[in-house]
C-alpha cells in the first residue's frame, strides 16, 4: 500500500487545489484530509459523511469554585499563565490551559478536576471520487498531531479492509507536529511550492523535514511562470538536493473559478487548457514515484 | 496599541498586508513575526538584524544517583517526557512541555532544570520600526512556548507604551493562532473572497470571538472568486475594511518580494485608510477596556 | 531462559509480525522453548498522541521481556527498551511471528546496536 502526502510548508501555494485535480485523477484510494485546523478539502469532494465521532485529546483543568479556597497555589504553579485569579475563587482559561495536571497535583483541597478534552469530531465520508476521512477541530483547539494520527490510522483500515492500495493525504501547513505526524510512514511527500520568496523559503524548510525524516520527496511548482527567474532557482535547487521536481503547473485565474464552481480544476477545465495538462503530467509523474521512489 | 494581523488560512496575503501597513503607519511602531514556522516578513521589509538568541524550554535532567525510581514524576507527566524503566529513569527532551510539575514534585531533588532549543528570537530595526521575529527550529513541534520568548523580547526594548506593535500571526485557528493574538487591542482578518478563503475566515471568527477583541475583515484578491464573503461579514458585524482589487501584475509585485505600496502607487490611499481605521478601532479598544 | 516478545498483528503464532513497534497491534510474548504464548494487546500505546513507543516499551518491561523481535523502532522506544535491558532485533516484518522465533532460536538474527526508524513511524 503507498501513502502521499502533500506539504507546502507555506499556506496558500495550492495544495488543496492539486489535491482536488489528483483526487479525480487517482483510482483505487482512499483520500484523506490532514488540514484539520482549516480543511478545505471538502469543498471540492463534498463528502456525505457516513460515520462522525468525537475526538478527545489530552486532559484540562477545571476548578470547582464551591471547593477553591483562593490559596494561589495553582496560579503559582501553573507555567502558562491559564489561572485566572481575578476574583474570589480562581478558574483555568481553557484557551491557555495545557493539560499538565501540575495544578491539579498541588492543589491542597483536590478541587481541579482534569477530565479529557472534546476538540473535535472526524468523519468517514463518500465522495464521487471515492472515500474520504476527514475531520475539524474545534477553533483554538489545541494542536492536532494526535489527530493526524488517527486519520490515517482510519485511512489505513478503510484502504485494507476495501482493498484500495493507495492513501491520498491532503497534509497540514508548516513544518510543526501536525506534519512530522503526517510523514511517519508515509511512502511519499509532494512538495507544492509558488516562485515567490516565502514559497522558496518555506519549500526549503519543509524539504529539510523530509531530509530528517529520509523521505522520498517530489516537488511541483505552482503559478509557475509568475516569476520565472526564482523556478528557475528552485529547478536548480531540486537538481543541486536531488530532489525530483514533478511538475510546474502555470498561473491561470481560471483555478479560482473551478474553487468557485465546488469542482476539481482537472473537472472543471477544457481538456486543452495548459493548467489541466501540466497537473496530469504531474500527477502520471507522482504517481510512478509513489510505487517506488528510488525508480525515478 | 497591538494590532495582529491573522487570517484562518494561510496565503490569503497577511504578511503582504502586514509589510503594507508597516510602510502605512504613521505612529511610531514595532513589528513582530510570529508565524515562528514559516516566518516571511524579513523578507518583505528587510530588516537590519541586530541579534539573533537561542530560545530555550526549561526541561528536566536527571542526578541518577538520588533517584529511587518513586515514580512520582513519570506519573506526573501527561506527555510521557520521563519513563521510569526500573533500572533507568529516562527523559525525552522533545517529548516535554516545560510545565516543571516533575521539578516540583520529586521529593528526592533528583531532577534538575536544563534546556531544550527551540528555535531563535531575533531582533533589529526596519528603517524607523523596531524587528522583532521568532524561527522555530527544523523538528521543533511546538511554537508558543517560541512565541512567548518573541513577545518577552519585545517588552524587555521598554519602548511598549510609547510604540504601536503590529503582530503577524500565524495562519489558522489552532493554539499557536490564538496564543499569538490573544493580547492584541484590534485584529485585522485578512481573507479572499472565494469558497477557501470564506470558510476559513468563518472558522477564524468563531476561534477569536471569545476573546473580545474587536476584529475588521480585509478582503484580498477582491475581484476573483465570489461575494458570499461581503455577505458574511455583514451578517456577522464584521467591517471590511479595506478591498485590495486583484491583478496579475500585483501577484508578480508579490513574486518578486516587494512592498505592495511601492509595486502599485495606486494602492497608497488604500493602506493609509486601512491603517488609520485600525489605529482608530485599536485606541478604542484600548480606552474601554472592559471591552477589551 | 529468555523471554522474548514479538510485535504481532494478531495472537497467534501465525499471525504477520507487525512491522510497527509503538503502534503495534499487540505483543505475543513467547517462551521460546516450549512456544507457550501470551498475548499482549498494546491499545493503551495506540491511544496516545505521542510517546507511544516509550508506552509500549514500558509495558514490556513490566512484563518481564528480556528481547523484542519487531520491525522499525524509533530512537525514543530504542532509548526506552535499551535503559529498561530489552535487547533489540529489528527488520522482522514481512514473516510471521513463528518464522521471526525460529530464525531467532537459529542465532539467525543480530540484535541491533541502533534505531532503524528515523522517528514516529507510525
Amino acid at each position: 500500500m503507498r501513502e502521499i502526502v502533500i506539504l507546502s510548508g507555506k499556506g496558500g501555494t495550492g495544495k488543496t487545489s492539486l489535491m482536488g485535480a489528483f483526487s479525480h485523477l487517482a483510482s483505487n484510494f482512499v483520500a484523506c484530509d490532514l488540514d484539520v485546523d482549516a480543511p478545505d478539502l471538502h469543498m471540492l469532494l463534498h463528502p456525505v459523511n457516513e460515520a462522525t465521532q468525537d475526538f478527545f485529546s489530552g486532559h484540562e483543568a477545571i476548578i470547582d469554585p464551591g471547593r477553591c479556597t483562593g490559596c494561589g497555589l495553582c496560579a503559582d504553579s501553573c507555567r502558562f499563565q491559564a489561572v485566572d485569579a481575578a476574583g474570589a475563587v480562581f478558574s483555568v482559561n481553557p484557551l491557555m490551559c495545557e493539560g499538565c495536571k501540575v495544578c491539579v497535583t498541588f492543589c491542597p483541597e483536590g478541587a481541579i478536576a482534569f477530565p479529557e478534552r472534546r476538540c473535535g469530531n472526524w468523519h468517514i465520508a463518500a465522495t464521487r471520487f471515492g472515500p474520504l476521512v476527514h475531520a475539524q477541530l474545534f477553533p483554538g483547539s489545541e494542536n492536532s498531531g494526535k489527530l493526524v494520527a488517527l486519520l490515517r490510522q482510519k485511512s489505513r483500515e478503510i484502504a485494507g479492509s476495501r482493498d484500495l492500495e493507495l492513501i491520498l493525504c491532503d497534509g497540514p501547513p508548516g513544518i510543526g507536529c501536525p506534519v512530522i505526524s503526517s510523514l511517519s510512514g508515509a511512502t511519499l511527500a509532494v512538495l507544492i511550492t509558488e516562485p515567490t520568496p516565502s514559497g522558496v523559503h518555506d519549500l526549503k524548510r519543509v524539504a529539510a523535514l523530509c531530509r530528517h525524516f529520509k523521505m522520498p520527496a517530489a516537488v511541483i511548482i505552482n503559478k509557475s511562470d509568475l516569476n520565472l527567474g526564482v523556478s528557475n532557482e528552485i529547478r536548480s535547487w531540486c537538481l543541486h538536493e536531488g530532489w525530483t521536481l514533478a511538475g510546474e503547473i502555470p498561473y491561470d485565474p481560471a483555478v479560482t473559478q473551478a474553487m468557485v464552481h465546488g469542482q476539481a480544476l482537472t473537472e472543471y477545465l477544457p481538456s486543452s487548457a495548459p493548467v489541466r495538462i501540466a497537473v496530469q503530467n504531474a500527477w502520471k509523474r507522482i504517481e510512478s514515484m509513489g510505487h517506488d521512489p528510488k525508480a525515478v | 496599541m497591538i494590532l495582529s494581523v491573522a487570517s484562518g488560512k494561510g496565503g490569503t496575503g497577511k504578511t503582504t498586508v502586514s509589510a503594507a501597513l508597516a510602510w502605512a503607519w504613521k505612529a511610531p511602531l514595532d513589528l513582530m513575526d510570529l508565524d515562528v514556522e514559516a516566518p516571511n516578513l524579513h523578507l518583505f521589509l528587510d530588516p537590519e538584524i541586530e541579534a539573533c538568541e537561542k530560545a530555550h524550554l526549561e526541561i528536566p535532567t536527571v542526578d541518577a544517583s538520588r533517584c529511587t525510581h518513586c515514580q512520582m514524576c513519570s506519573k506526573l507527566c501527561q506527555f510521557k517526557a520521563i519513563s521510569d524503566m526500573g533500572r533507568t529513569l529516562l527523559i525525552f527532551p522533545e517529548m516535554c512541555h516545560g510545565c516543571g510539575g516533575c521539578l516540583a514534585v520529586c521529593p528526592e531533588k533528583a531532577l534538575k532544570p536544563g534546556l531544550r532549543e527551540l528555535g531563535e528570537v531575533c531582533w533589529g530595526q526596519a528603517g524607523e520600526q523596531g524587528f522583532f521575529m521568532g524561527r522555530l527550529r527544523v523538528g521543533e513541534a511546538m511554537s508558543p512556548p517560541l512565541m512567548r520568548e518573541v513577545k518577552a523580547r519585545w517588552k524587555r526594548s521598554g519602548q511598549t507604551q510609547k510604540r504601536d506593535l503590529i503582530i503577524d500571526a500565524p495562519p489558522g485557528t489552532s493554539c499557536p493562532a490564538v496564543n499569538a493574538v490573544m493580547d492584541s487591542d484590534v485584529i485585522c482578518l485578512v481573507t479572499e473572497p472565494t469558497p477557501f478563503g470564506l470558510y476559513d475566515l468563518k472558522l477564524a471568527v468563531e476561534a477569536f470571538r471569545p476573546l473580545g477583541i474587536p476584529m475588521g475583515v480585509v478582503v484580498n484578491r477582491y475581484g476573483v472568486g465570489d461575494a458570499a464573503v461581503f455577505d458574511f461579514c455583514s451578517q456577522a458585524g464584521l467591517p471590511v475594511l479595506a478591498k485590495i482589487p486583484f491583478s496579475r501584475s500585483l501577484a508578480q509585485a508579490y513574486a518578486n518580494g516587494r512592498v505592495l505600496t511601492r509595486a502599485e502607487p495606486a494602492l497608497v490611499p488604500l493602506f493609509r485608510d486601512l491603517a488609520d481605521q485600525l489605529q482608530r478601532m485599536g485606541r478604542q479598544a484600548k480606552e474601554v477596556p472592559g471591552d477589551a | 531462559m529468555k523471554s522474548i516478545a514479538v510485535s504481532a498483528e494478531g495472537p497467534s503464532m501465525d499471525d504477520p509480525v507487525d512491522p510497527r513497534f509503538g503502534r503495534a497491534a499487540g505483543f505475543l510474548l513467547v517462551d521460546p522453548d516450549t512456544l507457550a504464548t501470551e498475548y499482549i494487546d498494546n491499545g493503551a500505546s495506540q491511544a496516545r498522541a505521542q510517546g507511544a513507543g516509550i508506552q509500549a516499551a514500558e509495558t514490556l518491561a513490566r512484563a518481564g521481556v528480556q528481547v523484542v523481535l519487531t520491525g522499525f523502532v524509533g530512537p525514543k522506544a530504542f532509548a526506552a527498551l535499551s535503559g529498561a535491558g530489552i535487547q533489540v532485533v529489528q527488520n522482522l516484518d514481512g514473516l510471521t511471528v513463528r518464522q521471526a522465533v525460529e530464525k531467532f532460536k537459529n542465532n539467525a538474527v543480530t540484535p541491533s546496536s541502533a534505531p532503524n526508524s528515523p522517528g514516529g513511524r507510525n
